[in-house]
């Protein structure tokens, strides 16, 4: 009985950590526009849906292999979030926050039925790219796909962290979220910083599309709602505005999903990941990787 | 070298500069003194590029800069420590310098430049890895500086690099704008600190509430009698 017990959760551990790293790379998008220029994205989850959808498109009317449609989904998605910046956001830049705020609910609303009549709101089913195989290790089962998304996953994050820590065009993010007129000062083009991180948000979130494309088998023009809302919260849990506290987020959303469903029933397994996420708030309300960094004057 | 011809600048409905103009001649030091809320910030934020005068010229070395964004003022040669430092506390300070040295290519040059950074500023060098919001006040000054310098200005803006600082520390720091100076760059210093500034710049400003009140060579302004009332003590 035990020994079932622990196999159990090891099995839903793996689940977790793999719709988890889908949660992060989502809330990656969220966390990074926030934090440079303190707008919760809400079009963020519909970039993954038209992630999802451009991978369909690739893999079936284009007929590329998994890795083609996964950059072609990915730039796809870039140009989409920088031009989403350039004529929806930056025109309000110096406008009241809730002005912003809600022109990105239009966006995400245009995004869902601009959607719909481009696509039709039919599911549709995701080719499978891979020959699905499964792992056995005693009771506990890997299949190929959830492989896939957690070794992409961590890829895209170990590139993320290395552009952000160590190349220029990261370091002027970094400095733009910290102090915008003093990295100005710098000569750093403030807009140019705020399209790329656009760009690589989308990117990341349009790779997460795809990835859910091929485990699920199934896409719609609504798909983007309910991850979007999830990796907000995993990115609010983390800590937002702090891309570590995405990544832990993200997997911390995933795992509990997983366990809830495994353990309870996955009847509850929204409702119980959300209130896991109040208390954890409650008690760190800045997010579990988040600080209140002070300036010394 | 820089020319400041009548700008006036607002903040919304604030006018905060009316009708300024001022003069920095190559090879300078110039300082501008005034009380809290004289505009002093306002003028340096402007010739940034910060702000856009709403009227007025400005220009530098004939060029006219006024509503020039301030990314690119950064590479016509003028580089400013703005006031409070604003240093990247989140980074190190190696990565504050690399940073100062954005616009340019030359790895080389930086490089060299870094390390002229360090020999200027001992006390940096030996925290080069710390994150600059751990520094003290007056490391984050010179880091501040430092971080000023590796664009390679021809003109440094200096907003009170004085406040908050120790007596011992504002020498200090006063004589590396000297240094600086004398090493051919120009400096155009904003200062509460009168009495510190007066003595090593060439020629002053005076700014009360957006207006230019007084002007004229340092070391006759620091002897009048208006300026040790208002702003020497006596
Ligand atoms: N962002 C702003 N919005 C509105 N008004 C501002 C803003 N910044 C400055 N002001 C106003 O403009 C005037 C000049 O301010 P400024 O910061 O240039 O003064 P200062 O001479 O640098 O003062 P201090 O010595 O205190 O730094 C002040 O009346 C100030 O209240
Ligand atoms: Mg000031």
């Amino acid at each position: 009985m035990d020994f079932s017990i622990t196999q159990q959760f090891l099995q839903q551990l793996i689940n977790g950590i793999s719709l988890g790293s889908i949660y992060a790379l989502i809330a990656l998008g969220y966390t990074m526009v926030y934090g440079i220029i303190k707008l919760i994205n809400f079009a963020h989850g519909d970039i993954y849906m038209v992630g999802a959808y451009v991978a369909f498109f690739a893999t079936t009317t284009l007929k590329l292999s998994f890795f083609p449609a996964l950059i072609v989904s990915m730039v796809v998605a870039a140009i989409v979030g920088m031009t989403i910046e350039r004529l929806a956001y930056r025109p309000l830049r110096k406008a009241p926050r809730i002005a912003i705020l809600i022109t990105a609910i239009g966006v995400s609303l245009l995004l869902e039925y601009g959607g719909m009549l481009l696509v039709t709101p039919q599911p549709r089913t995701f080719p499978a790219l891979f020959e699905s195989q499964v792992y056995t290790f005693g009771n506990i089962v890997v299949n190929s796909q959830q492989v896939i998304i957690l070794a992409i996953s961590v890829v895209l994050m170990v590139i993320l962290t290395f552009v952000v820590q160590r190349t220029k065009i990261g370091k002027a993010m970094r400095a733009v979220s910290f102090d915008t007129d003093a990295a100005r000062l710098m000569g750093i083009d403030v807009d140019r910083v705020i399209s790329m991180t656009f760009a690589i948000g989308s990117a990341l979130a349009a790779a997460a599309g795809m990835l859910v494309g091929v485990y699920y088998n199934s896409i719609d023009p609504l798909m983007g709602i309910m991850p979007g809302l999830k990796a907000f919260v995993a990115a609010v849990l983390g800590g937002i505005g702090v891309i570590p506290g995405a990544m832990l987020g993200g997997i911390i959303m995933g795992v509990i999903e997983a366990m809830v469903s495994g353990f309870i029933s996955s009847t509850f397994r929204d409702a119980a990941a959300f209130a896991i996420l109040i208390i954890i708030l409650l008690f760190k309300p800045s997010g579990l990787l988040g600080k209140n960094v002070r300036e010394k004057v | 070298m820089l020319k400041i011809e009548n700008i006036d600048v607002y903040y919304g409905a604030i006018h905060a500069l009316k009708g300024i103009s001022a003069e920095v001649n190559e090879g300078e030091i110039v300082t501008l003194i005034g009380a809290n809320g004289a505009g002093k910030s306002t003028i340096l934020r402007t010739i940034s590029g910060l702000l856009k005068p709403k009227a007025g010229q400005i220009n530098f070395e004939g060029k006219s800069i006024a509503g020039v964004v301030a990314q690119d003022i950064v590479k016509l040669g003028i580089s400013q420590v703005p006031e409070g430092r604003r240093v990247f506390a989140n980074m190190s300070v190696l990565e504050n310098l690399e940073l100062g040295a954005y616009i340019r290519n030359d790895k080389k040059g930086i490089q060299e430049d870094m390390e002229n950074v360090f020999v200027k500023f001992p006390r940096l060098a030996e925290r080069r890895s710390q994150l600059a919001g751990t520094l003290s006040g007056g490391e984050q000054q010179m880091l501040a500086m430092g971080r000023a310098l590796m664009s390679r200005p021809r003109l440094l803006l200096l907003d009170e690099p004085s406040m908050g600082l120790a007596p011992l520390l504002v020498k200090e720091i006063f004589s590396i704008i000297k240094e600086i100076n004398a090493s051919g760059t120009t400096v155009l210093l904003v200062e509460q600190n009168a009495h510190m500034a007066l003595s090593i710049a060439h020629r002053a400003y005076v700014l009360e509430t957006g207006r230019i009140t007084l002007s004229g060579d340092a070391k006759e302004l620091a002897a009048s009698e208006e300026i040790r009332k208002a702003y020497l003590g006596g």
